[in-house]
């Protein structure tokens, strides 16, 4: 049986003609895409008819204007701060789509890419090689190690404190992942405080160059204002997407991406057909985690100061992204994330501009984000591409 | 399987009852303070000792408390909070040990967290030995913890915090020997005003007791005296400060006000020059840690900051302190230690004349009262004397300007140069 299945895979995958080859891989992405372009798209129409129909109500400023006048940095910054959840949220979501388990220590195994980073990049500024590498080689070395380190310890994690917890009750695997959560936090503060680096650890890089100008804005007073998206941004987004089509190609064209998908599906089935289930499973983390990992170290890059509590909320977030786009679905989740980096870029810059400064945008971006998404979650239970099941990881 | 999961929750009430029937037994307590480096392994008294002093006369262990944040993003200041004490009880505390009493010092970490450090509080009052505390660093963390210190009649001198409802929540027990937000904030205003010439202003804060307040207190003076307020937001963010700092570039204030601490104030500064907005930055004292120039580098260099503590350097009868500091815990002191000394040193004055006139151990009411009666106390950064809410009559305020040299910036940032100095009586 375990030849034959074996087999008829591989058939499966000589078979495969280029165009579906190409949808499979490249298909997500295309949806991705479009949920960018569809996010901007109706939320910017949204907040011009919402600054037209306000207009008359202020006197001091041209409501219409200073919203069209910010409304292309909104977007970026919505499509950075999506970006960001999408690549946790595919971690969440792979575990979930295997174990349909909820693995809480993910934003840790974040927060340690990002530390790996800073070790990495304080250790090339102790002997004087950060200012001499070139950045994009910089770049490619702290995106593997990190993923390196990170995807073996949420291995190392699965090991530990899941795989003993396997067939117990589904909430004691959960408690197990809040405990890892706060154990790693806590050690690695005490080892960033110990080693010089201290609680706020500084992300080092070389000059990665000046924020890309797009577009100026003009504003009333014969100002302009810039549309820019700093280089950082711009290598976050695209490692992002590179790491969507790479996970693409793993889950949907390679064996490997079978087994995976069999284990989903059916655990006990998937076993009886020579699939080693464990061995699955324990990939499945690692992949995750250096997903994460590989997150963690662009946030770091693009933020510059990271401490041990700062996985805390974008694992959060990240979480509630993959529940959005539909939990245990690749695609979804990176469609989730990019939805509530635009909701919340949004709410935060608009809501003070047209309440008159009675709301703080910033301060309330949670609540509006999250009241949508209960919205969102009440019309489309099972998320924004939950239906699609087929791809279920 | 139902017969398992309640055979377990059986077995969880029988431990949860056992353990409740054992705790009031005389056990250790288990309240030790959270960073056991200076502190007394487990209180020998018990527990459950009366608070009557012994009449005997002079002997017995006196602790005083430390509050303050020794981890967490806040630690650098509250590390040199719970050092300057350290020093203060080491050096000072000749008066009490020449009476014949012990001296510790208990040192509790609140994590900047207003609920740890209530929770420390309750531990704190249960320790009849502690009679004093000084902390903290955080007003919201005072703010928390004071109810307990009340009840319990526990004198609290604070060397940090500013906010104005530490004294004016009618604690009778609440000291400080700081100045005030409501005068902080109309000091930064007053500066922006007339020396940085500032027309346009937008504020951020951090949503705390503290950084809200001085803030808020910016505004009000601000608006009356016709400085165009362009926004008012607060933010818990600590790491992406995208969308806010795109309101900001569209409104292109001419400064920004931080009301807040030098942690999330450092990343967002960053940021802000990163994206090319060019308004002058200003803040309170919670930006004045060196980790603020090591975090944002050259976005802060030049940058202008009030403060109710000046650096160490700026009282000359701190010079000594600051060499013993250095001997000591091998860096230099930093912002609040000096103060935490002379809090250290007045609650030290008057245990040792609560127990002059209790002929023996004070209670903590005794200590209070003493407290009350204190008259004028000469510490190293200056003279305090307090009035009935708890302030010192007079404080100082400053203005000062982070130092543009190079360097390692925990020594850049004990040049940061004074640029005013203020005597303001308390409201």
């Amino acid at each position: 049986m375990a030849v034959e299945a074996t087999t008829g895979s591989e058939l499966l995958v000589t078979r495969r003609s280029f165009r579906s080859f190409m949808s499979e891989v490249f298909g997500p992405l295309l949806q991705v895409f479009l949920f960018v372009v569809g996010s901007a798209v109706v939320l910017g129409g949204l907040v011009i008819l919402l600054a037209a129909a306000l207009r008359g109500t202020r006197e001091d400023i041209d409501l219409l204007q200073g919203t069209i006048t910010i409304l292309p940095q909104v977007i970026i910054d919505g499509m950075v701060r999506g970006f960001l959840y999408a690549t946790i949220a595919l971690g969440y979501t792979m575990v979930y789509g295997v174990l349909e388990f909820i693995n809480f220590a993910h934003g840790e195994i974040f927060m340690v890419g990002a530390f790996t980073g800073a070790f990495f990049s304080a250790a090339l500024a102790s002997s004087g090689m950060l200012t001499t590498l070139s950045p994009i080689l910089f770049v490619i070395a702290a995106v593997l190690l990190g993923m390196a380190v990170s995807g073996f310890l949420a291995m190392s994690v699965e090991r530990v404190a899941y795989r003993p917890l396997r067939n117990a009750p589904r909430l004691v695997p959960l408690i197990s992942a809040i405990g890892v959560s706060l154990v790693l936090q806590d050690v690695m503060r005490i080892i960033a405080v110990n080693t010089g680096l201290g609680f706020n650890a500084q992300f080092r890089t070389p000059d990665l160059g000046q924020p890309l100008i797009l577009a100026q804005m003009p504003i009333a007073d014969g100002r302009t204002i810039p549309v820019s998206i700093d280089s950082r941004s711009m290598i976050f987004i695209v490692v992002a997407i590179l790491m969507l089509i790479g996970l693409n190609y793993l889950v949907n064209i390679t064996k490997l991406g079978t087994a995976i998908r069999a284990v989903a599906q059916d655990r006990p089935t998937a076993s009886l057909m020579g699939i080693d289930v464990n061995r699955v499973i324990a990939i499945t983390f690692l992949i995750g985690g250096a997903l994460g990992g590989a997150a963690g170290i662009l946030f770091g890059m693009r933020v510059g100061t990271i401490n041990p509590y700062v996985g805390f909320l974008p694992g959060l977030k990240a979480f509630t992204a993959a529940v959005l786009g539909g939990i245990g679905n690749i695609t979804g989740a990176m469609v989730g994330g990019i939805v509530l980096g635009f909701l919340e870029a949004f709410v935060a810059s608009y809501l003070s501009l047209f309440t008159r400064g009675q709301f703080s945008g910033a301060s309330y971006a949670d609540i509006v984000a999250f009241s949508i998404l209960i919205l969102i979650l009440i019309f489309r239970p099972s998320g924004l591409l939950g239906e699609v099941v087929t791809q279920k990881v | 399987m139902m017969k398992r999961v309640s055979a377990f929750l059986i077995f969880a009430l029988l431990g949860a009852l056992l353990a409740a029937c054992g705790a009031p037994t005389p056990t250790a307590p288990t309240t030790a303070p959270a960073t056991p480096t200076t502190a007394p392994a487990a209180p020998t008294t018990a527990p459950a000792a009366p608070t009557t002093p012994p009449a005997a006369g002079m002997t017995g262990v006196i602790k005083i408390a430390t509050q303050s944040p020794l981890s967490g993003p806040q630690a650098a200041l509250g590390v040199g909070i719970r050092n300057g004490a350290e020093l203060g009880l080491e050096q000072l505390g000749k008066t009490l040990t020449g009476m014949g009493f012990t001296v510790e010092l208990a040192p509790f970490d609140d994590q900047a967290k207003p609920e740890v450090g209530s929770a420390n509080a309750k531990n704190i009052v249960s320790d009849n030995d502690i009679l004093c505390l000084v902390g903290h660093l955080n007003s919201g963390v005072a703010l928390a913890s004071l109810p307990d210190y009340q009840a319990a009649s526990l004198v609290m001198v604070s060397p940090a915090n500013t906010n104005p409802k530490i004294t004016e929540s009618g604690y009778p027990n609440a000291f400080r020997i700081v100045g005030r937000d409501d005068v902080q904030g109309a000091v930064g205003e007053e500066f922006a005003r007339t020396e940085l010439k500032i027309n346009s202003v937008y504020i951020i804060h951090d949503k705390t007791d503290y950084g809200q307040g001085v803030a808020e207190f910016f505004r009000q003076n601000a608006e009356k005296n016709g400085i165009k307020v362009l926004g008012f937001e607060g933010t818990e963010e600590q790491s992406v400060f995208d969308s806010i700092l795109t309101p900001i570039q569209a409104a292109n204030p001419d400064l920004i006000y931080f009301g807040g601490i030098y942690s999330q104030a450092a990343p967002m500064f960053k940021q802000a020059r990163d994206r090319g907005i060019k308004a002058a930055f200003l803040g309170p004292d919670g930006l004045d840690s060196p980790e603020l120039l090591k975090v944002a580098g050259d976005a802060v260099k030049g940058m202008y900051y009030t403060s109710v503590a000046a650096p160490v350097s700026q009282f000359p009868d701190a010079a000594k302190f600051a060499e013993d500091y250095q001997a000591k815990y091998k860096e230099a002191a930093p912002p609040f230690s000096a103060q935490a000394y002379d809090a250290m040193g007045v609650c030290i004055r008057a245990i040792a004349s609560a127990a002059e006139a209790a002929k023996g151990k004070p209670t903590r009411a005794q200590v209070l009262e003493a407290m009350k009666k204190l008259g004028a106390y000469k510490g190293i950064t200056g003279t305090y004397e307090f009035n009935a809410k708890g302030d010192p009559v007079k404080s100082a305020y400053f203005v000062l300007q982070v130092s543009s040299e190079a360097g390692d910036p925990a020594e850049v940032w004990n040049k940061n140069a004074v640029v005013k100095r203020l005597e303001i009586a308390a409201p």
